[in-house]
Formats: structure tokens, sequence, C-alpha cells
């Protein structure tokens, strides 16, 4: 029990940092759009990881209220983003991000 | 956790990175447990491991995934990438080293046992509005998910 009263908001901060900096290297990086979407997640993620860390800091429950917005907006993207890659991959036969450019003249 | 983090970014195969997100997303759920939400904790498990992943693993299967795999898997961005996220997490370091005396240790007592009904109080008069338009983004995202997959509309 001593151990766990030491895991503080801190470490909470410094994981959902990771989270963060794991997410945006993916989007940055991959090319597979599907991976690039999990990457979205992570970063959603670790917003909410934060917001939960610091509504347990502050004793309240607007974080966790707040959190679950954010899960409701992640829902709706992943499901929107999908979508259109479902479309695209119709037209164009890849994922591939580089291969975006229907919009290139 | 962590661990699942980076296996979702560097694994060539889709479905492996969706596997390593799941296992991401429940411990971070456990972590949820840990700070006394669990209310937020079973909606990750139930909507995100349970749901959103299911959507995800459904398109990874819908588009091929034999000729993805051995595709060039990082695009020529990655000196970008890694700047940027280099700078980023000297950002967070710089911020954590400096501000770590900042957060005080988080009040012990007032473990409820009512979670989800207090947040359910919550979202049902503060957060009404909020609430609400969740409800229809929502609605927008879904009409415009069929719209988008439909083949002729």
């Amino acid at each position: 029990m001593d151990a766990m009263l030491h895991i503080s908001t801190s470490h909470y901060l410094v994981l959902g940092a990771a989270l963060f900096l794991l997410g945006v290297i993916g989007v940055l990086t991959r090319r597979n759009v599907v991976i690039v979407l999990m990457s979205i997640e992570l970063i959603l993620n670790a917003v909410n990881l934060n917001l939960v860390a610091f509504s347990r800091l502050w004793g309240g429950l607007h974080g966790q209220v707040f959190s679950i917005f954010v899960i409701t907006d992640a829902a709706a993207e992943a499901a929107v983003g999908l979508g259109i890659l479902i479309a695209f991959f119709r037209n164009k036969e890849t994922i591939n991000v580089d291969e975006v450019n229907l919009l290139k003249w | 956790m962590t661990i699942g983090g980076v296996l979702v970014i560097t694994r060539k195969n889709a479905v492996h990175s969706a596997l390593a997100l799941i296992i991401t997303l429940l411990a971070q759920a456990a972590l949820y447990l840990m700070l006394y939400a669990p209310f937020v904790a079973g909606v990750q498990i139930i909507l995100y491991a349970g749901g959103i992943m299911v959507l995800f693993l459904f398109v990874i299967m819908l588009v091929s995934i034999e000729r993805t795999v051995k595709e060039r898997q990082f695009n020529k961005q990655w000196l970008v990438g890694i700047i940027a996220a280099g700078t980023l997490g000297g950002l967070f370091i710089t911020v954590y080293t400096k501000g770590k005396d900042i957060f005080p240790d988080p009040a012990l007592a007032a473990v409820e046992m009512q979670n989800t009904q207090n947040v359910g109080n919550l979202l049902y008069s503060q957060y009404m509005f909020a609430f609400e338009i969740a409800s229809l983004l929502l609605l927008v995202a879904i009409i415009g998910a069929v719209v988008m997959a439909k083949k002729r509309i």
C-alpha cells in the first residue's frame, strides 16, 4: 500500500507525455492510414490520462466527465475517418497516405 | 503500456498494431481504476477496446493487407517526425523537471463509493448542454460514416 501511494500525479503526466509523443511520431512517420488513425487514438488516450490524473489530483469529477466527452469525440472521429478510408480505398485501391492526392491539380 | 504504444507505431502488419493498441487501452483502463475512476475505466473497455477496435479490425480486413505489408512502411518525413517529437519531448522534460514540486500528492481521502452516480449527476446537470452537443456530434458522425462508406448514394 505504501508503494502505491508514491505514484504521484507527475508519474501519470510523464506516462501521458510518452504516449502523446509515440502518437505524434506515428502520425508523422507512418504511411498506412489505419495506423495513422490508431496513432491519433493514442494521442487522445494520453489526453484522457492527463484529464483523469488531474481530476484525481484536485478531487473533482469534472476531469472524468470531460474525458468521457473526449472518448465520444474519438469514437466519432474513428467512424468518420474509417468511412473516408473505405471510400478512398474503393477509388484508388491503396491506403497509403503519400498517394492521397485526389485534390491535387 | 508504453511497450504496447511502441508496438502500435512500429509493427508492419496493421493487425498486429491493432492488437498492441488493444493491450495499451486495457492497461490504461487499469490505470483509471488506480485513479479511482471506475466509470471511465468501464467506458474505456467497452467503447475503446470493444467498439472502436472492432471497427478498426473490420476496416483492416476490408482493405487488403497482403500488399501493404510488403511496401515501405515509413514515409520520407521520418526526419521531421523525429525532430518534432524531440522538440516536444524536450519541452515536456523541461516542464516536468522544473515543475515537479508543483503537483502535490492527491487527496487521499474522498474515495467515494458512487462514482458512476456522481459522474451521471454532473453529466446531466452541469454539462447538460455539452452532453446534447455530443449526442448531436455522434448523430452527424453516423450519417457521415454511412454516406462515406456507401457505394452509391
